[in-house]
Formats: structure tokens, sequence, C-alpha cells
């Protein structure tokens, strides 16, 4: 094949070679030099996009109508590549050197790799099946993927057997349409559940079909690319290299939130104290509504609820003030008087502020934080319910809030199936009587907002100018993103909750 | 048949005998497990694991010769022998090898048919027993699997062995065969398998489809139907009598719908005919079908696929490095030898007929006269096993001598093949 040849040569080519297809195989490496801020912005928004396939493949039937539709939306906000649009060179640019980016960081563990491929093959499918059918046959040919197609004769002796095969094969489509043999080893997903014609050890694949065996192809490639990267010298000596300051950034990328940080209060100061406990049965999650209630009742939370509950006050708007004032009433009624109030524990709200020690304004726990890190343990009352409480428990806990028992159910399922978030967001759903909760939940003070928006009827409207909004800033501001999420990884590497002694 | 004369209590005085007077076909064993010796150390890299004596179990056996495998197999006297994959590394060796690297590359791939798994739809017997009503089981398995690895699938080289009490095995050797992922031996399995779940499931088949209740049943399926219906009637109806006494009947309308089992108790009433009731089932479900708005339902089918379809264990076919029971083992409960079906004759083909190693021991002591001259002749013919002429007398004067020949016609055949691959070969160089 004069395929390979001809690469070496047209170096100057090469790169409109490569971006003249809307989608690739990710089979070289970018070759140029890129500005670290593209760098990171890249990484973030390849990250937030694949969080999203990920999401959307857990909240719709993959392939739906919804599914579609909440992927398209996400692709365009985040300037992915779409459907073969002319003008797309920087978008596919950007699709090529992101996943690069993305397999340094990705490569590392097993589960790490497994989660990268997935999410990966789930976003190719999709992007493949929008491709017309022309573009997809380019595409095969483009990539050197030599699936035989059966002769017009033999397409006519097979049609029967080829049609009681398939799926949605009607007679003229096996006429008009490509059909290919393919060895049965390279079509598994199709053999094992028997939904192709098989003859003589070779699978007959309709051209509508073909996606499955590339999506194999595309595994295939990937996991051994990974798998090559993590054994390379490369990645071995970026330990070494001045790069290495960004692999960690990474790991904490891979679990860290990549949305809002909560940290710039727009209602600052607009919630008064006593609306605290009605607002914790409206509007809280369910993990705060808990720490909540247990600070109530038992006058203190350990360091882990009060770092995770007093950070989410903030960000709904608490001045300091306010905070040092909410912390001291309540801890006063318990064992702590006064005195010792402010002289230990002040002293920690106070640093949440960013008022103490190294000044770090804290952001607000995000789900994924939540959920991954700091398990409580007997006496703590912080982490997520869904993932952390007993099952029994935590139905009862729904009884007590007068969840219904259908309700509960669901929620249950969805915490069976390790879908922690989607369990809160069902949780919102049934305490706020609606059926789709309109978000996708990933950030405790984003429940508490989006709840407020519901109750104050102004969702709808809100939710357009968001969007709008989104996509004005996302090309002027491309800092920004970058800026706030250095920041939170930062904090997450640091040592913040062992700074304070747990009583 | 003094079959039946067989005392496992015998059986370490009778192995000795069967290894080494050359019962075990020492030779053509070495020519299959080498593949014509087109990979280099392919039998030499070979696992093989021996269960001794008192149940003491030796794996990573391998040998470098077939000689070296006869004087193993002679001196070690095991009562099973079992059967690896081809490693990177002398198995033997494997521990002198760098971790990680030792690796399980070919294997046969191999499927596993257990009478037991089929005890939830047996009347006649259950647990190890067999008889030659439930072996129509056997038979319909062996049909249909042959068939299926063979057209749809492109094998063409398979040893169908019986393993002397209650299963057999099928050994797919050709070259693309050996050569499969754990991903691929799991899809063939997987293909293969529509009887599923385990004791706690009772409709174990399900042929409609929720996402697409109306699609006609496949292709694969049509040809399956059409084998299990030629035995469905005898063999289900009067063998296993399923129809016959309330609690199997009871365990069939288990698998139908509310209404349909409510009718067919109706009319069970009167009709006390197996074969009439069944053909008033399938009326109702046909009925049903083209009534419903559903789609799609195959009951009748359903249940004829959960009494008679071969039920695989997957896990057996999955693995490359799992270890099967060698063709020519000794049962040690049963004293059968383990040996080749002749499909051409699947339909005669009687278990109970399979020759125990204290039959064949004793076959061995009765001289007779016109075999010995039928040989003579054939040793002029044959000079290469001049040599072994006296031990190649042995196994001809049993009953073994006819499951051997089976063998040796397989073993033809692959080396058939490989010479037209040879050929095929040289031809295309050849060529420019």
């Amino acid at each position: 094949m004069q395929f390979s040849g001809r690469r070496k040569k047209l170096i100057g080519n090469f790169q409109n070679d490569l971006y003249d297809q809307c989608l690739q195989f990710y089979g070289q490496p970018p070759l140029e030099n890129i500005s670290l801020t593209e760098f990171e912005t890249f990484a973030v928004e390849r990250l937030k996009l694949l969080k999203t396939v990920e999401n959307v493949g857990v909240s719709c039937v993959k392939n739906s109508e919804q599914y579609t539709k909440k992927l398209d939306a996400e692709i365009s906000s985040l300037n992915f590549p779409h459907r073969g649009g002319i003008s797309e060179y920087e978008k596919r640019r950007k699709d090529h050197i992101s996943h690069f980016i993305l397999r340094l960081a990705y490569c590392q563990t097993e589960d790490l790799r497994r989660w990268f491929i997935q999410q990966e093959m789930d976003l190719f499918r999709y992007r493949f099946n929008c491709l017309h059918s022309k573009h997809k046959t380019d595409f095969l040919h483009k990539n050197n993927l030599k699936y035989e197609t059966v002769s017009a004769e033999e397409k006519k002796n097979l049609k029967d057997k080829l049609i009681a095969s398939s799926y949605g094969l009607s007679g003229t489509k096996v006429e008009e349409h490509d059909v290919y043999k393919v060895p049965f080893q390279d079509a598994l997903d199709l053999v094992r559940t028997r939904k192709v014609y098989l003859l003589a050890g070779n699978a007959y694949i309709p051209h509508h079909e073909i996606v499955t065996i590339v999506l194999n192809d595309f595994r295939t490639r990937l996991s051994k690319a990974l798998a090559v990267m993590f054994y390379s010298d490369l990645v071995i000596s970026l330990h070494c290299d001045w790069l290495s300051s960004f692999v960690p950034l990474f790991f904490c990328y891979s679990h860290a939130y990549v949305g809002q940080d909560y940290s710039i209060q727009k209602n600052i100061g607009k919630i008064s104290l006593e609306q605290i406990d009605a607002l914790s049965g409206k509007s809280f999650p369910l993990c705060m509504r808990h720490l909540h209630k247990a600070l109530r009742e038992n006058h203190h939370l350990r360091h882990g609820g009060r770092m995770q509950y007093g950070l989410f006050l903030k960000g709904i708007g608490l001045t300091l003030e306010q905070a040092l004032q909410f912390w001291r009433s309540e801890f006063v009624k318990g064992k702590v008087d006064a005195d010792k109030f402010d002289k230990a524990y002040a002293y920690s709200v106070r640093h949440m502020f960013g008022k103490e020690g190294k000044r770090t304004d804290y952001t607000p726990y995000s789900c994924m934080k939540v959920i991954l890190s700091n398990p409580p343990s007997q006496g703590d009352y912080h982490g997520c319910p869904f993932r952390h409480s007993d099952p029994e428990l935590l139905k009862q806990k729904l009884q007590n809030y007068k969840v219904s028992p259908s309700g509960i159910n669901q929620i249950l399922e969805l915490v069976k199936g390790m879908h922690y978030q989607l369990a809160c967001q069902k949780y919102f759903e049934l305490t706020h009587n609606v059926e789709d909760a309109g978000f996708s939940l990933n950030h405790p003070n984003q429940y508490f907002t989006e709840s407020q928006k519901f109750l104050s009827g102004g969702r709808d409207i809100k939710k357009e100018v968001d969007m709008s909004q989104r996509s004005q800033e996302n090309p002027a501001s491309v800092t920004h993103p970058s800026q706030a999420n250095s920041k939170q990884a930062h904090e997450e590497m640091g040592d913040l909750d062992s700074f304070f002694q747990d009583e | 048949m003094s079959t039946s004369d067989y005392d496992p209590a015998c059986l370490p005085d009778l192995l000795p005998i069967y290894y080494r007077r050359l019962f075990f076909p020492f030779s053509q064993y070495y020519r299959w497990l080498s593949y014509g010796g087109v990979s280099k150390n392919y039998f030499q890299n070979r696992e093989f694991s021996f269960t001794l004596k008192d149940d003491i179990y030796v794996r990573y056996q391998s040998f470098t010769s077939q000689n070296e495998l006869e004087n193993e197999m002679q001196k070690m006297v095991p009562n099973k022998i079992d059967i690896g994959a081809v490693y990177s590394h002398r198995p033997s060796q494997h521990n002198a090898v760098k971790s990680g690297t030792f690796q399980a590359l070919e294997k046969e791939l191999v499927f596993d048919i257990d009478m037991t798994d089929y005890d939830d739809v047996r009347c006649c017997c259950s647990a190890a027993d067999i008889c030659s009503k439930c072996w129509t089981l056997m038979n319909i398995a062996i049909r249909i699997l042959d068939r299926a690895l063979r057209e749809d699938f492109g094998f063409h080289h398979l040893l169908w062995v019986y393993l002397g009490r209650r299963g057999v095995h099928c050994w797919v050797c050709d070259d693309a065969a050996r050569k499969l992922s754990v991903a691929a031996r799991s899809a063939v399995a997987e293909y293969l398998s529509l009887v599923k779940g385990g004791e706690e499931t009772v409709r174990k088949v399900v042929l409609s489809d929720p996402i697409h209740p109306f699609i006609k049943l496949p292709l694969f399926l049509l040809v399956i139907l059409s084998v299990v219906e030629r035995y469905f009637q005898q063999y289900t109806i009067v063998d296993q009598d399923i129809l016959g006494s309330k609690e199997s009947v009871d365990k069939v309308l288990a698998l139908l719908p509310e209404d349909i089992k409510k009718d067919l108790a109706v009319s069970y009433k009167d009709e006390k005919d197996p074969m009439k009731q069944w053909d008033q089932l399938c009326d109702l479900v046909e009925r049903k079908k083209s009534n419903s708005r559903k789609g799609g339902q195959y009951f009748d089918k359903e249940i004829m696929l959960q009494y008679c379809y071969p039920r695989l264990d997957v896990n057996v076919s999955k693995g490359v490095n799992h270890l099967l029971k060698s063709p020519f083992s000794v049962h040690p409960k049963t004293g059968r030898i383990s040996v080749p079906i002749d499909l051409k004759e699947l339909n005669t083909f009687d278990p109970f007929e399979v020759p125990t190693i204290s039959l064949i021991c004793e076959e061995l002591e009765r001289p007779r006269a016109d075999e010995a001259e039928e040989d003579d002749k054939k040793d002029k013919e044959n000079e290469q096993e001049a040599g072994e002429r006296h031990r190649i007398r042995d196994y001809k004067r049993t009953s073994l001598a006819k499951y051997v020949k089976v063998f040796d016609w397989f073993l033809e055949a692959m080396a058939r093949s490989r010479k037209g691959e040879m050929l095929k070969k040289s031809d295309l160089q050849m060529d420019f």
C-alpha cells in the first residue's frame, strides 16, 4: 500500500490530510508545538466532553433521541468537531491533540484505561453514526480497514439469508448498499448476540452495522496504544521532565470537578440564618440536609462535617459574620462554651473564608469530592448518603422525609448501580415533584441553585440565558476556566484536612 | 458383553497393561498434538496434567518426544490425563522463566456437554446416570453443535469424544480455532448458548426480543428448530413422557403465560393423549400470537428448546489455558475408555457398548488366528511400523480397534488439509 509512503514524504501536507476528515482513529500523535494554555484548555474541555458522554450514557438509552440531543448540545458548546462542516479545521485539531493529551493521563492504571476507552468508544460510535453513508465508506477506505465487500452476485444468492439474520435489513437495502464480509473474529459483538449471518467463518455485515466492527477495531487499537504508552520511555521520562508538573494535575482532573466552582457567590448576604432550617428541607441536597439535622440535634459536627457543610453554606451565600454566628450559636447549645468556640472553632471558620493561614479561599466540595474522598466513620455525618449510607438506613431516612415508596425504590436501584449523583437527582425530582430535573448534578451548591431557581419559577428562562452566556464566554475567556480549575486542583492536592485536629 | 465386570479396585492393576501394551495409541496421539510439526516445539510446549494414585494431581508436565511421553506415562501410570494449552516455553520449566513471560499461546477450542446439566428436564435418570432414552439428548447436542461449528464458523476438524459416563467433549482442532482469543471463544460459546439460567430460573429459553418484538426468528434458530423438531415428539413426548404425570405437566405449564395455562388446564381434563395435548398447546400459542399486539411469542418453541437444546458450560470453552480430560483416558468409575465418536454412525452409537479397560485387557488374552493373518499382510506393507509390529497387533485384537480407526481418519483428514494448504502457499510463491 502506498499509503504509509505518502505520509513520510509530505509532512507539509500531512496536517491538511489528517484534518480533512471529521472523524479519525487517532493513529498518529500530533507533531506540532502548542502553548501551555492550549495544552491545559484542550485537556480540560475534552474531559468535560467525556464526562458528559458518561453521564448521558447512564441517564438515557444510548442512541435514543434524548441521548443524541444532549450529546449534540455538549459537542457544539465545547467546540468539538461535529457533523462534518467545511471549516472545522480548528475543531479537528483540538479533537486530535486533546485525545492524545488525555492518553498521557489515562494510561496510568487499569481503571483509568478502562474508563477512558469506554467513553472514547461511546463518543466515537456516536460521531460515526452521525456520518453520511458516503463519509462512512470514505472513512473505512482512508483508514485501511480492508473489509471485503460482497459481490453483487453473491449478494443475490444470500439475500434471503441476510434479511433473515439482520434486523432492519430489507431487500432493497441489500441490493443498493454494500455488504461486508469479515472474518467472524472481527465481529465478535455481533456474533455473540447472533445479530449477523455467519457462513463458513465469515460474518456478512450490512452497511449500517459496520460501526460495530469499526468500534471493535477502535477499541483494540486504543487499548494497545495505551498499554504501549504506559510502558514507553516517554511516560517514564515524563516524571523527570518539566512536563511532570502536569501529570499529577491530570490525576486530579480525572476525578476533578470541572464546572462552576461556586467561589464567586452571586447571592452573598441574601440568605438569612432564620431561613436555613426551611431551606434545608426544600433546597438542600440530601447530604447537607443530613448534616444540618445532625448539627441541630447534636449541637456539634466533627471536622469532616464542618468542612463539607461549612463550605456549602459559604457557597449558598453566607457571609463570614453570618457563618461565625451560625456555628457559634449551635455549638454553644452543646458542650462548647463561647470562649472555647472563639479560640478553636472560629479560627477554622475564618480559614474556610480565606482569612487565615495561606488565605486560600476554599471552594465548596463537588459531588465527586464528597463521594470519593474522606469516607465517614462512626460519629461522622459527612459524605454522600447515597454512597455511604447503608441502603436500609437510607430508605428509612427517605421515608421520614416523606418520599413515595416507588420513588424510594427508584433511588435504591440507582444506588445499587452506583449512580449516586443520579440518585440525588432523582431525590431532587421527587421532592420538587418534577419529572426531569433538567440538569446534570455535579455539585451540592448546584442542587441548591437549581432548586431555588425552580421554586421561584424562573427556571426555563434562566436556562436559555445560561446556555448563550456559556457559548459567549468560551472563546473569550479561554484562560479563566483553566485558572479556576488549577486552583481547585491545587486545593485537592493540598493537605487542608490534615491541617486541623479532629475532635 | 462383560463390561459389567469392571471393578474400580482393579484399576491400578489394569492401567499399567493399558499403557504398556500400547492400547493407548501413543503414535497417533503424538501425531495429533504435533499438528504436522508446522510450528516449532508445538508438542514440547504443550501442558499435560496427571492425576495419580491417591488423587495426587501434578500439573505442568511436558515432554520432548513421543518416547518421553510413553516412558513417563508408563512410569507414573496416571489415573487421569488432562491436556492443557501450548505455552510460550516448556511447561515443565515454567518456574525458570521470568515471571509474566510464561504464557498460554494456543489451544483447541473445546466444548463440554454434561448430562447432569439437563437434570431439570430428564425424567428417566438423574445425576451420573444415563440410559438409552436420555442419550438422545447427546445425539441432538452433537448434531446441532457439529453443524453450527462447521457451517457457520467454517471449522473442519472436529473430534467428538465420549467421556465414559455422562458427557461428551468436542475438540475443534483447526489452526484458526487453536489461535482464538479468550473473547472469541466466549463469543462462539455464547452464540451457541440458548438455555440460560440456573436453579432459580424457571423459563430458561427466551426467543422473543423485547426491543424488536415483531422480528421473525433469526435463521440460526430456524435451522436449529428443524433439527429439534425431528426428535421432539419421540424423545420428549413419548420417551420422557413430559405430559405423563401431573408433576411433569405442571413443569411444562410453568413455562407458559397465565391465559394459556388456564385454557390448557381445562382441555387437559378431557384430552389424555399426550401427542394431542402437545398439539393443543401449540394451537393455543399460535392463536395467541396472531391475536397479540406484542408480536412474536414462541412459547411452544421455547419449550422444545428447553427440553432438548444442547447445554454447554461456557467456562470450559472460554479459557485458553483450561485443562480438559484427554481422549483415551480411562473413566475411573465406569472403566470405560474415552473414545472418539464416529459421526457417520451417530444414530447407532451406544455408550453402553464402549469397551471398558477390563474388557480390552481380557480380550487381549484371547488369541485370534484370523486377525493375526491379516496383520502379517499389513506388516509387510508398513516398513515404518515394523518395530511396533507386535504392539499394533495388541489393540487391534480388541474392541478398541474401531474407535482408534475413527481417530486415524480424523488425523488423516487433518494431514490432507495441511498438505493442501502447503500446496496453495507454494503455488502463490511461484507466481509473480
